[in-house]
C-alpha cells in the first residue's frame, strides 16, 4: 500500500466525515457563538484537507493557501467576538 | 519513511474526528470550545508536520511550522475573546456545571467596558475643547 493510495482512500474519508459533523453543528447552532466555533473549526479542517492535498498531488505551493487560511480563520473569530460583544445589553 | 508519515497522518486525522465528534456531541458552548481549541489544533498541527516531513525541505518545513505557529497563537485567544463575549451575552452554561467563578460580574464588566468608553470622550472632549478656550 503507497501512501498515496493510504491518503486517498483513508485520510480524506475522515477528514470528510468530520467536516460533515462539523457542518452539522453549523447548521443547527443555537445560538450565534456555536456558528462561529463550528465555522472557526470547518477552517481549521480545511487547513488539514489543504495539506492532505498538498501531499497527494506533490505540489508545494498548496500551503500557502493553508498559511493565509490560518489567518483569516483568526480574522473572522476576532470580527465576530466584537460584534457579540456590541450586542450585550445592560 | 513513508510509514512514519502514515503514522503521524492517521493519528493527526483521527484527532480531527475526534473533534468534530466533540462538537456534535458536547452539551454546551464552553465545553465545544475547549473542544475546538485543544484536539482541532493537535490534529491539524500533526498533519502538517507529517507534510513537512514529506517533503523534507527547508521551504516546506518552514511554512508548516508557521502555520503550526500561528494555529497555537490563534486557537486561545479566539476562543477566550468568543467565550468571554458569549458568557457576558446570556448564553447559558450547562446545567450540570459545578463551578463558575465569574458569575455576577456582568456588572464589573460592563462599568469597566463603558468606564472606558467615558474617559475616552473625556479624553477627546478635553481636547476639542482646549483650541476654542485658546481662542
Amino acid at each position: 500500500m503507497t501512501l498515496h493510495y493510504y491518503l486517498q482512500v483513508v485520510i480524506l474519508p475522515i477528514l470528510a466525515l468530520s467536516a460533515i459533523l462539523i457542518f452539522i453543528r453549523l447548521l443547527i447552532g443555537p445560538s450565534l457563538s456555536d456558528r462561529v466555533v463550528a465555522l472557526d473549526l470547518l477552517i481549521t479542517t480545511a487547513i488539514g484537507t489543504i495539506s492532505v492535498f498538498a501531499v497527494i498531488f506533490d505540489e508545494k505551493d498548496y500551503l500557502d493557501v493553508a498559511i493565509i487560511l490560518a489567518l483569516i480563520a483568526f480574522l473572522t473569530t476576532v470580527a465576530f467576538a466584537y460584534y457579540i460583544e456590541k450586542q450585550i445589553k445592560r | 519513511m513513508d510509514y512514519l508519515i502514515m503514522v503521524i497522518i492517521t493519528f493527526g486525522a483521527l484527532f480531527v474526528l475526534f473533534a468534530a465528534i466533540g462538537i456534535v456531541r458536547m452539551p454546551d458552548l464552553y465545553l465545544r470550545l475547549s473542544v475546538t481549541t485543544k484536539a482541532a489544533t493537535l490534529g491539524v498541527g500533526m498533519i502538517l508536520i507529517s507534510g513537512a516531513v514529506y517533503f523534507s525541505e527547508p521551504s516546506m518545513t518552514t511554512r508548516a511550522l508557521a502555520v503550526v505557529f500561528f494555529l497555537l497563537l490563534n486557537a486561545p485567544v479566539g476562543a477566550h475573546l468568543i467565550g468571554k463575549a458569549s458568557y457576558f451575552a446570556g448564553i447559558p452554561l450547562w446545567k450540570k456545571t459545578v463551578l463558575d467563578d465569574i458569575k455576577g460580574s456582568k456588572d464589573d464588566y460592563l462599568a469597566l467596558k463603558n468606564g472606558e468608553d467615558e474617559d475616552r470622550n473625556k479624553n477627546t472632549d478635553t481636547e476639542s475643547q482646549k483650541p476654542e478656550a485658546d481662542v
